[in-house]
């Protein structure tokens, strides 16, 4: 099991969705979240005083997906999720060693 | 018990002065009483259906005038209060951190009540009672004498009652206007309890002075230095601006000015509330012509073509600067070019509202950004630069482009400001604006201390990080996952 967290712009979070439920992902949970990489982030003004914004509004995915499925659905959101932009954002992928379904107990894969 | 006993004797001190006050008001109301049972005898002797008809006809035609008149000021004195609540309370509110938001709007509403209150006790009659140069008696204290019966001196055709109930709106909103430079860090005791004495020993005076009889700035009524001042470019905007800024020098900045960014927290409840000041100030201004009067339409006209042209300029000079015309530019120029315009609304023709407005949008403009960002004084919501600025350039420029024409106010054929010829009339207008000054600065200044030392002013930077709506109420604004 390997557990995904891609950060996206808001603004592909539709598609990214849609695809992602034709290649059978069934669920996801998802944050809004602020951060900023190498993306510069732009000045207000308000009476005359400047304010910085540098943390810029994203979308953080997270989902814990069988070994098998790993590959397509990074190139899922990798395809779907990108700009071509500075502030794309990032996938990060991490091996899980256990999942626990609440409601049942159930163990493992079968808990995804 | 001595603070007890002390307050007894202040109370039948008072009680003796509002007695006492009783003949002497009733001889003033006597001969005129006496002139109108006299009349109507006389001509029911003569028999004279005609001059019966023509007596009943004036009644009809003064009566007719007298509902026109007081249906307006109703109107206008319900505007007024629409610009406290929720006018100003929600552009202030907007303009606050998110953690303040229900503490200023509090603010704006407990001086409704408060104020109210005050105003029926002995307000009205410090602000409109007797004919003293500084300040007012207690002829009217508990409103007594004030009823169905016009008050000839400042209305003619309306109940006193109704000018009684207009005045107060402009009383109300006043003390407010300074919660915009104390806020985000003055405590709510010490804020209310300074504003009432605020309101007894700055505003009452200064109404007194400009608009009530015999009062030293007076323009119509006997005055030593005639101030034009329509709608209280002086007596409520320099006042309360002026008031503002040191309010806002004696509290110091709010904790973490200016490294920490304090930006507005929604700018849609700011817009929401320059909009209802932009409405409600028709009733402020047009209404000050206390009749539904061609004066009420040209102060109306001229309210909107400041605003207007205020908005204009004041985004002008932000396109100018930043290369963009914002939402809050543009509102505060409009609420800037309102100020500016209050004093001359009733004195000015169309045209030179658009310069005042102009003037006014661009003069607030540099007075916030730059002038602020120079002296370094905290005023959060720019009370002072808004309306302390914005009041002051609004009361000279009146002293400039009043008009005969649009309100002989001197007298028929005499020239009223400098467009007219009477270039004095500047003098008058500076003495006004001094005086005005004087009394806010000294007035508040006297005030904060004393208040320092009875519950404190500022709120301790614990409360002021976590906010005065939690800290001051024990509530949010926006309670958002409930």
């Amino acid at each position: 099991m390997m557990k995904l967290e891609a950060i996206i712009q808001p603004s592909r979070f539709e598609s990214v969705k849609d695809a992602l439920r034709e290649v059978g992902i069934e669920g996801m949970t998802v944050t809004e979240v602020r951060g900023h990489g190498r993306q510069k982030g732009h000045t207000e003004v308000y009476r005359g005083r400047e304010y910085t914004v540098d943390l810029l509004p994203k979308l953080k995915l997270e989902m814990v997906l069988p070994d098998k499925l790993v590959n397509t659905v990074v190139d899922t959101i990798l395809k779907t999720a990108k700009t071509g932009k500075i502030g794309d954002g990032k996938i990060f992928l991490s091996r899980v060693e256990e999942a626990i379904r609440i409601r049942n107990e159930e163990r493992g894969e079968s808990a995804l | 018990m001595q603070i007890m006993r002390h307050m007894v004797w202040k109370c039948c001190l008072l009680f003796a002065i509002v007695y006492l006050a009783v003949p002497l008001h009733a001889q003033q109301a006597s001969p005129a009483a006496a002139a109108s049972s006299q009349s109507s005898p006389s001509t029911t002797q003569a028999a004279n259906p005609i001059n019966d008809k023509l007596a009943q006809l004036d009644q009809r035609v003064s009566g007719a005038q007298s509902s026109a008149d007081n249906a307006w000021m109703l109107v206008s004195a319900a505007l007024v209060l629409m610009m406290t609540g929720p006018g100003l309370a929600l552009f202030y509110g907007g303009l606050v951190r998110r953690k303040n938001t229900l503490a200023i709007m509090m603010q704006s509403f407990m001086l409704i009540a408060v104020i109210t209150v005050l105003w029926a006790l002995v307000g009205y009659s410090l602000c409109f009672g007797g004919n003293g140069p500084v300040i007012g008696g207690f002829e009217h204290a508990f409103l007594r004498g004030v009823g169905a019966e016009p008050n000839a001196d400042y209305a003619g055709t309306i109940p006193q009652m109704t000018f009684m109930v207009y005045q107060l709106m402009f009383a109300v909103i006043t003390p407010a206007l300074i919660t915009g430079a104390t806020a985000e860090r003055m405590k709510f005791g010490g804020t209310v309890l300074f504003l009432t004495l605020w309101f007894l020993v700055v505003y009452a005076p200064l109404a007194h002075m400009v608009w009530g009889k015999g009062g030293l700035l007076n323009a119509s009524l006997g005055g030593k230095f005639p101030t034009l001042d329509f709608a209280g470019g002086t007596v409520v905007h320099i006042s309360s601006g002026v008031s503002a800024l040191v309010c806002a020098l004696y509290l110091g900045k709010r904790t973490g000015f200016p490294k920490q960014p304090m930006p507005p927290h929604s700018l849609v409840l700011s817009f929401i509330g320059a909009c209802l000041l932009w409405v409600g100030w028709f009733g402020f201004n047009a209404g000050s012509a206390l009749a539904s009067s061609p004066l009420a339409t040209s102060a109306f006209v001229a309210t909107h073509f400041a605003a207007a042209a205020a908005a204009l300029s004041w985004s002008a000079a932000e396109w100018i600067k930043n290369g963009r015309a914002s939402a809050l530019g543009a509102i505060s120029g409009a609420v800037a070019g309102l100020v500016a315009i209050t004093p001359a609304a009733g004195f000015v023709a169309p045209m030179p509202a658009l310069v005042i407005g102009l003037v006014a949008g661009a003069f607030c403009y540099w007075m916030v950004t730059r002038v602020k960002a120079i002296f370094g004084y905290d005023d959060a919501l720019d009370a002072f630069g808004v309306h302390g600025a914005g009041g002051t350039i609004g009361a000279l420029l009146t002293g400039v482009f009043a008009s005969q024409v649009v309100n002989p106010i001197f007298g028929p054929g005499k020239a009223v400001g400098g467009s007219d010829g009477h270039w004095g009339q500047i003098g008058n207008q500076l003495v006004g604006i001094l005086i005005a000054w004087g009394f806010a600065l000294v007035g508040t200044l006297v005030l904060l201390k004393i208040v320092d030392l009875i519950t404190g002013l500022r709120a301790t930077e614990d409360e002021e990080i976590e906010g005065l709506d939690i800290t001051q109420h024990g509530e949010e604004a926006y309670n958002l996952e409930s």
